[in-house]
């Protein structure tokens, strides 16, 4: 059968692998390497103004992560709605897996190793997770959506994980991905007053959720409610990261001058608390320029689930964008003292390999739904070609 | 159909993809907010802590400034305090460094248990000291081998040093390590090993001393170790001090006193052995570092004499000498003293602690008397040829008043009465002065009130009146106290101190002297009130303190040796600590010596020399040292000897005739 285009299947013949290279968002791409500069020039201070060990790993991680984020953008997005049920199931096994060996073996390992990098299945599973419901609610009517026999099954795609990485337990990534998995139900169309109720209920299960949380998780949430309490205790990281912040002041200390940093006062300065330094040395303006970028990077997602013309493809953008929005925001938020310190890195800035691998995938998958803009696939999708 | 609803989807995907991204912004705007807060609002606030976080102010402890004595010998000095301490982040093995380390000195059992836990409580760079004090061989022996002893290094402290030990500690003082109650808000107070004076000079010029400490901003990390060390504010070191002392006599005096009339002898002399075996105590008498042992007369082993002496310029009011027995050690001190040793001293019998010199307060007894004498003629109630017939006794009222010669001194002029010291003279002087002109001279003598000496404690004695024993007694004044005071018992009170002060005023034409002991080279010539005692009054007692020691029948007699070039002036005094009671008067008062200690008068004397032009003024308290004239104008004699031969005023022995001496 002879494809031909008409009005109602605009799909374009397959697209060439030089057609789709000139369809590579290059101001993405630019963008994201900015701010892996800048995590360069943050990793290279928080060195005391050496290359090693973190700014010349975190440039050869970048480069890597680049090839395969732009690789990804080239796969078939067809090929990607074909796999995602697959990707999500091999991620969950993942996480299943190092929960087995964590329990098995001395304490909570939460990551697999693969020589160069160290995979967090968790990591893995933000995206996957985008993935399978974007799939999901590709499928989709949209009367159907309003019928809650129809949310169950997305449902336990989202507790599956976060039942998982709460035994870990970490609260911080069962957030995201409840969070994440929200965003997507909220994009596809899931009637309000279902996130209402659900809202209350969460609220209502407070007190007894508490109960079950370990004692140095609830420590850290009193801490964070009150971190001038205890200051050379769990309030340290938050209090110190407040003196260098505010110390920051407008035009910061300037580059390799942050004394809080530099003295060891920070806690994990090149992970979680990378933001703060960076405060501390460029100010107020050095931070909103960063936020400003961030922005950007949100802006682009945005814009191509907007442009882009199946469903599919938008919830994948604006999901992985929306992954990427969550990571920034929990993360400034955190060192700001804003919400209690849980321990996610700040994309691309942070020194880590797979928050750094992550941030790229959520990059190649939002340019892979730009290069295939035009691309259409029907709600059955691809079990009718 | 298939359309509609898609686009109906696509719709409401891009409603509420607008409607998240506004949120997202939205909380990016929050972030913003929080941003604007914590660097432009609360900037100052942080950068205040960040500063705090950042820099320890290092003190470093000023230097101690020393203390001299007028010709420039050290009598408090700083001396290098080797110690050895450990970091234990530097050596894998703490306790087998320390084995190491304890070949080659000596460290106690007890301090490596200490260091041991330290290491445990402490953070790894924190050095802890190990042992202290250890002399130049030990620490080289620690330096040659340093390669096998990780984690070890030397520091160099200052400790606090008393060349002349007891001799000096009641003039100096001590240092020790500073109690809660001293500490003033000033951090170097805080420091571990800063001491600060307890007693004498080392207290009175505490803050002079002392300097000021210097600063030195410290950067330090999160965990406290030193970055980098930045120039900071220099410490001024402490003050030097000099004393009018000179420490020569003040030795001399020290041991004069302690030996009063007891023999030195080492401990395998045999009388020693003897009185070993009558079952007499070594303990009592014997020093322990040197084997010397205080033999009585009677060949009993006895403790070192307990008094004090001041010797003093009767001019400029310098003290030479100020002695009280018995003393301590200062320098045990500097480490801590053992609280074995700090209870022996405290409850020692005799008190060493105390700066018997100023702060032992004794009724001046006959020392008194010339002052009696003087306001008699002052007051017109008598001519320096007033004669009293003394019968041995004085009646008043029902009372009778002894004198100390039982069967009396017969008729008796003023210099006499002052030579033979009788009683019953001074009885009838005081009976015609009254108490008020008696207190009113021994006021203007330096009696009953502090001479403001440079040195804590001093206390201020005693002189009665009648107000005073209407005030603290409630009871109106007796005739017969008077009488008492006459002879200088009853409630006077004085300080041997005061008693040279009282000496040097009544020989140096009767000016005001006050005593000083800290040496101003560039001072003038002290000028002092003139007493307004008429020359030929003061003549007189001074014609009978000479005739103390020359005349014929002088109290003081036996301390004049034969054929003696050396000529000086004084007074004794026994003061009765007992009362004697009617019935030991008529069975014979039992000699001192043959009493308990506790029982013995307390022996007085003071003196001066030159006798023609007289310079220096001595005072002797022994306390419960019998007679006046059979102990204390001894040791009078001797150290204005001794003083003439120093001669720290450079009057010039040739003037006196006093070539032979030396």
């Amino acid at each position: 059968m002879v494809r031909l285009p008409d009005a109602d299947s605009l799909n374009p013949p397959e697209l060439t692998f030089a057609r789709k290279i000139t369809q590579l968002n290059w101001g993405l791409i630019a963008l994201v390497t900015t701010l892996a500069g800048v995590g360069c020039a943050m990793l290279y201070s928080a060195a005391n103004g050496e290359w090693s060990p973190w700014a010349y790993r975190h440039v050869i991680r970048y480069a890597m992560a680049l090839l395969l984020a732009i690789g990804l953008a080239l796969v078939d997005l067809r090929l990607l709605m074909r796999w995602s049920y697959a990707i999500y199931g091999l991620a969950l096994g993942l996480l299943a897996s190092v929960e087995v060996a964590g329990e098995i073996g001395m304490g909570a390992q939460r990551w697999i190793d693969f020589g160069l990098i160290q995979l967090q299945p968790s990591e893995l599973m933000k995206i996957a997770l985008v993935l399978a419901l974007a799939r999901y609610f590709h499928g989709l009517n949209h009367e159907v959506i309003g019928r809650l026999t129809y949310l169950v099954v997305p449902s336990a795609l989202v507790l599956a994980p976060v039942v998982l990485v709460l035994r870990q337990p970490d609260l911080g990534t069962a957030g995201m991905i409840l969070l994440g998995g929200g965003a997507m139900f909220f994009l596809a169309g899931v009637r309000l007053r279902w996130f209402f109720m659900i809202l209350i209920l969460s609220m209502a299960s407070v007190p007894i959720g508490w109960q079950f949380l370990r004692e140095y998780q609830k420590e850290r949430i009193l801490t964070f409610l009150n971190p001038e309490n205890d200051p050379l205790g769990s309030g340290y990281h938050i209090l110190q990261s407040k003196i260098a912040l505010g110390s920051g002041g407008v035009f910061g200390k300037g580059f390799l001058q942050g004394s809080q940093s530099h003295l060891n006062f920070l806690p994990e300065k090149q992970t979680d608390f990378i933001f703060t330094m960076l405060a501390e040395e460029f100010g107020l303006i050095g931070a909103l320029s960063a936020i400003a970028l961030y922005i950007l990077v949100m802006a682009y997602g945005v814009a191509i689930a907007l442009r882009v013309r199946c469903l599919f493809a938008k919830l994948l953008a604006l999901g992985v964008t929306t992954t990427l929005f969550l990571y920034v925001f929990i993360n400034i938020a955190m060192v700001m003292g804003l919400v209690p310190v849980v321990g996610v890195p700040l994309p691309l800035i942070s020194y880590g390999g797979t928050a750094l691998l992550t941030a790229m995938i959520a990059i190649g998958l939002m340019m892979c739904a730009y290069v295939h803009r035009d691309v259409i696939i029907s709600r059955q999708g691809l079990k009718e070609e | 159909m298939r359309r509609a609803s898609d686009q109906e989807t696509q719709r409401k995907f891009s409603r509420r993809a607008l409607l998240l991204a506004g949120v997202k912004l939205g909380l990016f705007g929050t972030l913003a907010g929080r941003l604007y807060y914590l660097q432009v609002i609360e900037a100052q606030r942080y950068s205040v802590l960040s500063e705090d976080n950042q820099f320890n102010l290092e003190l470093l402890p000023p230097i101690r400034g020393r203390i001299f004595d007028r010709n420039g010998a050290l009598l408090a000095a700083n001396r290098a305090n080797f110690r050895v301490e450990i970091v234990a982040e530097q050596t894998n093995h703490v306790e087998r460094t320390l084995s190491a380390l304890r070949d080659l000195v000596h460290i106690d059992d007890w301090d490596v248990k200490r260091v041991l836990r330290d290491t445990r409580r402490k953070r790894g760079f924190v050095p802890i000291t190990v042992v202290e004090n250890l002399t130049r061989t030990d620490i080289s022996r620690v330096a040659v081998n340093a390669p096998y002893l990780p984690g070890i290094r030397i520091k160099v402290g200052r400790s606090r040093n008393y060349p002349f030990g007891n001799a000096a500690v009641h003039l100096t003082g001590y240092v020790a390590a500073v109690s809660e109650a001293e500490l003033t808000g000033d951090p170097v107070l805080e420091l571990p090993d800063f001491r600060i004076g307890k007693s004498g000079i080392e207290k009175l010029y505490d803050l002079d001393l002392r300097g000021s400490s210097g600063r030195r901003q410290v950067e330090v990390n999160a965990l406290g170790r030193i970055i980098r060390k930045l120039p900071g504010e220099e410490g001024q070191p402490g003050r030097d001090v000099s004393l009018t002392i000179d420490v020569r006599l003040q030795t001399m005096a020290t041991e004069r006193l302690a030996r009063g009339n007891s023999e030195v002898v080492s401990v395998q002399d045999p009388r020693v052995q003897d009185a070993l075996q009558r079952g007499q105590n070594l303990s009592a008498g014997t020093n322990a570092e040197t084997g010397i042992v205080n033999l009585d007369r009677k060949g009993r082993i006895s403790l070192p004499e307990s008094g004090a002496v001041v010797v003093m310029d009767v001019h400029l009011g310098d003290i030479l000498a100020l002695v009280s027995t018995p003393a301590f050690d200062p320098n045990l001190f500097n480490k801590g003293l053992s609280p074995k040793d700090w209870e022996f001293l405290l409850s020692h019998p005799r008190f060493p602690m105390t700066n018997k010199a100023i702060a032992g307060q004794y009724p001046p007894g006959s020392t008194f008397k010339m002052l009696v004498c003087l306001a008699a003629l002052e007051a017109g109630v008598a001519v320096p040829n007033t004669k009293v017939f003394c019968p041995g006794y004085m009646e008043l009222g029902d009372a009778r008043f002894h004198c100390w010669k039982k069967h009396g001194h017969g008729k008796l002029n003023m210099t006499g009465a002052i030579e033979q010291s009788c009683d019953v003279y001074l009885y009838e002087m005081a009976k015609r002065l009254g108490i008020d002109r008696i207190a009113n001279l021994a006021s203007r003598f330096g009696l009953g009130e502090k001479l403001e000496v440079e040195l804590p404690g001093e206390r201020r004695g005693l002189v009665p009146t009648r107000e005073w024993k209407l005030a603290t007694r409630g009871q109106t004044w007796q005739k017969g106290e008077t009488l008492i005071t006459g002879i200088g018992q009853g409630f006077l009170l004085c300080t041997p101190l005061q008693l040279a002060t009282m000496t040097a005023r009544l020989v140096n034409g009767g000016y005001a002297v006050t005593p000083r002991l800290v040496y101003e080279t560039d001072s003038d010539e002290p000028d002092f009130e003139n007493l307004n005692i008429p020359a030929h009054h003061l003549n007189v007692v001074i014609e009978g303190m000479n005739k103390v020691v020359n005349g014929e029948r002088g109290t003081a007699r036996g301390a004049r040796q034969k054929d003696d070039p050396f000529q000086f002036g004084g007074k004794t005094g026994s003061v009765q600590v007992k009362r004697i009671s009617k019935a030991e008067r008529l069975s014979g008062i039992i000699k001192n010596e043959d009493r308990p200690w506790r029982d013995r008068d307390h022996a007085m004397f003071v003196a001066f020399a030159p006798l023609d032009a007289p310079r220096y003024a001595v005072s002797v308290v022994v306390e419960h040292g019998g007679g006046g004239s059979k102990i204390a104008a001894p040791i009078a004699r001797d150290i204005l000897v001794e003083t003439l031969r120093i001669d720290p005023a450079h009057v010039g022995s040739r003037s006196f005739g006093l070539d032979d001496i030396g």
